[in-house]
C-alpha cells in the first residue's frame, strides 16, 4: 500500500465509522483499518445504542439496521444477599419516540460500517496497526503488518486499550480506579419466554442496572435482545484487585442470585465476553489532538458512566473529528493548532459538557462504595421489616427500622452522603 | 459453569504467536501485586506453574485487565483477524 489517503481511521467501531462516514460524505479519501475479521468482532458492550445521536448519521436507521429491541422500560435493582428492591420506569412514549435500542455489536457494527463504505470510504478488515508513522514530530500515517500507509490525518478510534494514542504520546497508562472491567454472558432463550419473563410486547425491551451484588464499586447490567439476554457485571479494576476475587466467580455469584437466576433459567450460554470501560470521566480524557492525529470514542476515554452512555459519545466525537478534518483539508493545515477545533467542538457539545458536569462524580463514587454496598443492603432490610405482619406495634416497628438504618450508617454520615450527592448533581 | 466450558462457546482464530508476554520474568518470582494478572483475568489466561507464569493466550478475549493490573505484562493486539471474534458482542 503506497497510496496516500486524506485520512486513515483506525478502528471500525461507532467512533471510527462516524468519523469515516462524515469525511467520506464530505468528499475525502478515507481508509478504515479494522483489526477484527469484520467490524464488531472485537467489540463488547452492555448495551444499547441511542436513537438521537445515531440518527444524526443514519436517519430512521432502525428500519434497516440489525437492532434487537427498543427499550420501553428502565429497571433499577437494589440487591442484598437473597432479596431485592426493584424500581422501574416503563413508558408508552418510548414506543412512539424510540430512545434506545439493544443491539449485538457483531451484527450492528458491520451494518454501520457499510454506511461509510457506501459513502466511499475504503474498509480493510483483519489489519492490525502496529504503530504510528512519525516524521518531525508529526503523525503522517500508520505502520501495519501489511506495510506503511500515509495520510494527512490519522484518527485513532481503536478503543479503550488504544495502543495508538499511547504510541503517539497522547495518553498515559490508565490508573486502575479509572477503569471498569465488564464481564458478560449472552444467554439464549425463546423470544416468547423473554417477553413473558419481562412482560414485554414483540419488539419491546428492558435495560436494567443492578447494584449491591458485589464488593466495592460494582454493578450488574441486564438487557433484553430479540432471543437472548445480555447479563453482566462491571467492577472497578481497583476494587476487583483489592477484593482478591475472580471476575468469573463474581459473575457466577450474580447470575445465581435468587432474584436473577429465574430470569435466565433454562437459557443457553452463547458467548462469554469481557471488556474494559473507561469510566474515569473528564479528568481522564486524553489529549485528543496533535499534529496529524485525533483521538475519538473510548480511545479518548469518552464515557459517561453516570447515565450509562458511551456509544453516543463515541459516534458524536467521531462525527466532530470528521468535520474538523474536512475543514483542515480545505485549509490544507493539519497542525495541532488547526485540529484543535476538534477539542473546542467537543467542549461545546454534550460530550465534554456532560463529562465536565460530572467531573467529580467518578472519584466520589469510587471512594464512597457505601452506595453500592451498605445502602442496597439497608434498603432491603428496611423493606423486609416494613412488610412483616405480626404483633409488633407500628410505633415500635418504626423505631426499630430507624435503629437498623443508623446501625448501618450513622445519622451524621447519612446527612453527609445526602449533602454530597446533592452537591455533585446540582 | 467453568471458564473452560464457557470459552468453548466463543469463536477464536488462534495465532501461532502469543500477543501476551511477561516483560521481566524475574519480577514474577517476587511478584509485588500478589499475582494480579492471574486474579483479574476473566478467562484464566495466567497460571503459576513451576515457578513461572504461564500464558494460555488462546483463551484471551483481549480485554486488557492484566495490563492495567500489572506493568510487567506485555500486551499488544493480535495480528489482523486473529484472536477473539465475537458472534454477538
Amino acid at each position: 500500500m503506497t497510496e496516500k489517503f486524506d485520512s486513515i481511521v483506525v478502528g471500525a467501531g461507532p467512533a471510527g465509522i462516524a468519523a469515516a462516514y462524515t469525511m467520506a460524505k464530505g468528499g475525502l479519501n478515507v481508509l478504515v483499518l479494522e483489526k477484527g475479521e469484520k467490524p464488531g468482532a472485537k467489540n463488547m458492550f452492555g448495551g444499547v445504542i441511542f436513537r438521537h445521536h445515531t440518527e444524526k448519521l443514519a436517519p430512521e436507521f432502525w428500519k434497516t439496521a440489525p437492532i434487537e429491541r427498543h427499550v420501553v422500560e428502565y429497571q433499577y435493582w437494589f440487591l442484598a444477599k437473597d432479596s431485592h428492591v426493584l424500581v422501574s420506569h416503563r413508558n408508552q412514549k418510548f414506543n412512539g419516540q424510540y430512545n434506545a435500542f439493544t443491539v449485538h455489536r457483531a451484527k450492528f457494527d458491520p451494518w454501520f460500517a457499510k454506511l461509510a463504505e457506501d459513502a466511499g470510504a475504503v474498509l480493510i478488515n483483519r489489519t492490525t496497526v502496529d504503530d504510528v508513522l512519525k516524521e518531525d514530530g508529526k503523525i503522517v500515517g500508520v505502520e501495519t503488518e501489511r506495510g506503511d500507509v500515509r495520510a494527512d490525518v490519522v484518527i485513532a478510534a481503536d478503543g479503550v486499550n488504544s495502543m495508538l494514542a499511547k504510541q503517539a504520546g497522547l495518553r498515559q497508562e490508565i490508573p486502575e480506579d479509572a477503569v471498569v472491567l465488564a464481564v458478560k454472558e449472552v444467554i439464549a432463550l425463546p423470544k416468547q419466554r423473554i417477553e413473558e419473563r419481562f412482560n414485554l410486547g414483540p419488539e419491546e425491551g428492558i435495560a436494567a442496572l443492578l447494584v449491591g451484588c458485589g464488593p466495592g464499586m460494582h454493578a450488574g447490567f441486564m438487557y433484553t435482545n430479540r432471543d437472548t439476554i445480555s447479563l453482566g457485571i462491571g467492577i472497578n479494576m481497583r476494587d476487583l484487585d483489592k477484593s482478591k476475587q475472580r471476575p468469573n466467580d463474581l459473575f457466577e455469584q450474580f447470575k445465581n442470585h435468587p432474584s436473577i437466576a429465574p430470569i435466565v433459567k433454562d437459557g443457553e450460554l452463547k458467548e462469554y465476553s469481557a471488556h474494559l470501560i473507561p469510566e474515569g470521566g473528564y479528568d481522564y480524557v486524553s489529549k485528543i489532538c496533535m499534529d496529524g492525529m485525533l483521538v475519538a470514542g473510548d480511545a479518548a476515554m469518552l464515557v459517561n458512566a453516570i447515565n450509562w452512555e458511551g456509544t453516543n459519545l463515541a459516534m458524536t466525537s467521531g462525527m466532530l473529528a470528521g468535520q474538523t478534518v474536512i475543514e483542515a483539508k480545505k485549509r490544507n493545515d493539519f497542525s495541532t493548532r488547526s485540529l484543535f477545533k476538534y477539542r473546542q467542538r467537543l467542549e461545546d457539545s454534550f460530550v465534554l459538557r456532560d463529562l465536565k458536569k460530572y467531573r467529580d462524580v467518578p472519584k466520589f463514587f469510587s471512594s464512597n462504595s457505601q452506595f453500592f454496598t451498605t445502602y442496597p443492603q439497608a434498603l432491603n432490610e428496611l423493606a423486609y421489616t416494613w412488610h412483616i405482619v405480626d404483633d409488633e406495634l407500628k410505633a415500635d416497628r418504626i423505631k426499630r427500622m430507624k435503629a437498623m438504618l443508623f446501625k448501618r450508617r450513622s445519622k451524621l454520615r447519612l446527612i453527609q452522603d445526602a449533602y454530597h450527592l446533592w452537591r455533585l448533581f446540582s | 459453569m467453568s471458564i473452560t466450558d464457557k470459552l468453548y462457546r466463543n469463536r477464536y482464530k488462534v495465532d501461532e504467536d502469543s500477543h501476551l508476554w511477561i516483560k521481566d520474568l524475574k519480577m514474577c518470582v517476587k511478584c509485588p501485586f500478589e499475582f494480579a494478572c492471574i486474579r483479574v483475568c476473566p478467562t484464566d489466561v495466567y497460571k503459576w506453574e513451576e515457578n513461572k507464569i504461564t500464558i494460555t493466550y488462546d483463551a484471551c478475549v483481549e480485554c486488557g485487565a492484566c495490563r492495567i493490573a500489572c506493568y510487567d505484562v506485555g500486551w499488544k493486539n493480535p495480528k489482523g483477524g486473529f484472536g477473539i471474534s465475537y458472534k454477538y458482542g
